[in-house]
């Protein structure tokens, strides 16, 4: 195993993780965004790497997609939309900070754990990188469910995302993965077009039960 | 006997070519036509698998005993419910909740979704399956939305972002199935196909499948609406159009629960794994008793059906989690029935929906005396779905019943627990809207019940008389998913 090619994937990925953690204590949904962006170039980088890591040329496309798309085209359309629909600019949180972050990195000991654990048999580059990959899916979820902005949620989902294409791009020679990468863009696109078109300005409380009791009609 | 046309290439290629044609094409009457021709043509290639030679598997496509089912069942729940449709929007039309613009982007979608059920059951290639499994659920998400109102909207956000996660899930789980499969057989479309990983799944790393199979019934548990995660599931039944709440439950949840027990079928070849078995039943029970206890609460119709659908993918998903021959045979013919079943009463709901100008169970009182046809009819179908003879599903849910009590009397007991408080929760909601007082509301709908009394007669059918080839096909199936 070279190790160059391996300390330099583990930087990558190690800074996508961090980004995930920063994400985490945003308060303001610009900076959010800009730290999206840094979350989404760190993958284009390590995709790319791995293009060469593994010979692959198809992954450049892939990473290709994660620059332009995710981390420029993205950002900058919600930047707009935040600014013409007058969204809120504060994160509202479920959760504070603080406990947010133990949470994470709880999540983070747990997969990597569970994915060292498992994966035994399989070389450390990709041990390593799912347990990565695990750990942004996780903390993605926990920014879901901890954030009641729609746009918050959405880059949330665009972050866990994020963690996908990084497992599906260390899988060795896994085929279709531009493929996925290209659906997934097309499922972003269309959250994003989403948030747009029907106006979801402010959030959704999925957490208050009885303002959802109302909108169904079924309060007694 | 061979066919001298390619029934993959229709089945996929009719949606998508009628779903670039309808959007294109300006006029509903003439795109509700052209949805109701397109579905019958998929519907008839998918029929003529039945009697002619399976086309060879590659490593893209496969057809065998178990997508059959899927298939056929698909495509004709996808006509009758294109029948129905047609009907419905016109009065959708008039009374200006939807405009012609929408109505075409509605239609282009309908097929849209069709295409993306058809590939998910055709696919040999678990890549692809994802990605189709997507592009059914974006295409439902869209239709779900349709009228705008907040409640539509919130709806369909909600089925989006909890579906999304749960696609995303998936997708993990599918990585590590080709992490699993990648050291045994090499890099590559072949380490994605279900023929190539199927025979050679005992030497997979076991512990990678088990992680693999957690993430992919979270997953694809998600769109099957299976407890924990089912919250998307009546709010985008209550609040889109009533075609598409029956083409949920009649299709989309069944495709989802396809793909769940195709990599079952994966993690039962290879025996140093987790039994898939406790899990399922697990889940299915619990959805189960859930669903059924949230069925009380109900007040609104469509909303009541969609817990009822939880309900019925419990019992489904608990039969195959049982598994052996006798319960997935069971599982499967209650699937068949609940398809059929569940579809018709949505049917019938558009049609008091549209009638009554409201989902309110409040407001629909009295059906049987204000519209006889119609309101019997509703109670046949809720009488069927409860589970009472001689209708199919009473056949099945015995049989699932029988062969739980042989193997394990504990769980059968709280299986016949949770179909009781199901059924009495169903009878004492069908007197509310039934029976009493008639509510005011127009004199007919414009609609035909025809796709409902087909739907029926197949149930009733399947109840008191199962052909025998059709018993033997079931059989084959059964054996086939261990």
């Amino acid at each position: 195993m070279n190790t160059l090619a391996f300390d330099i994937a583990h930087l990558l990925a190690g800074g996508m993780l961090l980004v995930s953690f920063m994400m985490i204590y945003q308060t303001r949904l610009y900076a959010l965004l800009n730290v999206f962006a840094i979350h989404a170039v760190f993958l284009a980088l390590w995709v790319a790497w791995q293009a060469v890591v593994q010979a692959a040329p198809h992954l450049f496309v892939t990473a290709a997609i994660a620059l332009f798309f995710k981390a420029i085209l993205i950002p900058v359309a919600l930047n707009r939309i935040i600014q013409r629909m007058g969204i809120q600019r504060q994160v509202e949180q479920v959760v504070g900070t603080g406990a947010t972050m133990l949470l994470g990195m709880g999540l983070v000991a747990l997969s990597t754990v569970l994915m060292l654990k498992l994966t035994g048999g399989t070389n450390a580059l990709l041990r390593e990188d799912l347990a990565f990959a695990l750990s942004i899916v996780l903390l993605g979820f926990l920014m879901m469910i901890s954030r009641r902005n729609a746009v918050s949620q959405v880059i949330g989902f665009m972050s866990l995302e994020n963690g996908l294409i990084l497992a599906a791009a260390g899988a060795q020679g896994m085929p279709l993965v531009v493929e996925i990468s290209v659906a997934f863009s097309v499922l972003v696109a269309f959250i994003v077009i989403g948030v747009f078109l029907f106006r979801i300005r402010e959030r959704f409380d999925s957490v208050d039960v009885s303002v959802l009791d109302e909108f169904r009609g079924e309060r007694r | 006997m061979s066919l001298p046309f390619d029934q993959i290439g229709l089945i996929l290629g009719i949606p998508a070519v009628a779903a670039a044609l309808m959007a294109a094409l300006p006029g509903y009457r003439l795109t509700s036509w052209l949805n109701i021709l397109a579905s019958l043509g998929t519907f008839l290639a998918a029929g003529s698998l039945l009697i002619s030679d399976r086309p060879a598997p590659t490593d893209l496509f496969l057809i065998d005993e178990l997508n059959i089912v899927f298939i056929v069942l698909n495509t004709f729940v996808g006509f009758t419910a294109a029948c129905f449709s047609a009907g419905y929007i016109a009065h959708e039309l008039e009374t200006g909740r939807l405009t012609p613009v929408y109505l075409r982007f509605y239609h282009a979608m309908y097929q849209i979704m069709m295409f993306g059920m058809n590939l998910v059951l055709i696919t040999n290639n678990i890549g692809l399956m994802w990605v189709a499994i997507e592009l059914a659920t974006l295409s439902t998400v869209v239709m779900v939305g349709i009228y705008r109102t907040p409640e539509a909207l919130e709806a369909a956000w909600k089925y989006f972002i909890l579906g999304s996660v749960g696609i995303a899930l998936a997708l993990f789980g599918t990585i590590l199935v080709y992490l699993a499969a990648e050291p045994v057989l090499g890099e590559g479309t072949a380490a994605m196909a279900f023929t190539r990983l199927l025979p050679r799944a005992a030497e997979f790393d076991p512990m990678i499948l088990n992680l693999a199979f957690v993430f992919l019934i979270l997953g694809y548990g998600t769109k099957v609406g299976l407890a924990p995660l089912h919250a998307w599931l009546p709010d985008a039944h209550a609040e889109g159009p009533t075609p598409i709440s029956a083409v949920l439950s009649g299709l989309l949840l069944n495709v989802a629960l396809y793909a769940v027990l195709r990599f079952k079928m994966l993690m039962t070849a290879n025996p140093a794994t987790l039994e898939p078995g406790p899990l399922m039943v697990t889940m299915g029970l619990v959805s189960l008793v859930f669903a059924a206890l949230m069925l009380y609460g109900r007040r609104d119709i469509k909303r009541l059906f969609a817990y009822s659908s939880i309900e019925h993918m419990g019992i489904i998903v608990f039969a195959f989690g049982m598994g052996g021959p006798l319960a997935n045979f069971a599982g499967l013919l209650q699937m068949v029935m609940h398809s059929l079943t569940k579809s018709a009463i949505f049917f019938a709901v558009g049609h008091v929906a549209q009638i009554k100008g409201s989902q309110k169970i409040a407001d629909i009182r009295g059906l049987t005396q204000s519209h006889p046809a119609l309101g019997w009819s509703l109670v046949i179908g809720v009488l069927a779905i409860a589970g009472m003879p001689p209708f199919g599903v009473f056949m099945s849910e015995f049989l699932i019943i029988g062969s739980t009590f042989e193997r394990a009397p504990l769980l059968a007991l709280a299986l016949v627990g949770g179909l009781l408080l199901a059924f009495g929760a169903l009878l004492m909601r069908l007197t509310g809207f039934a029976f009493g007082e008639p509510t005011p509301g127009q004199k007919s709908s414009v609609a035909s019940l025809v796709p409902f009394h087909v739907h029926m007669a197949l149930v009733f059918l399947a109840g008191i008389f199962l052909p025998a080839p059709m018993v033997e096909w079931f059989q084959a199936v059964a054996q086939l998913l261990g």
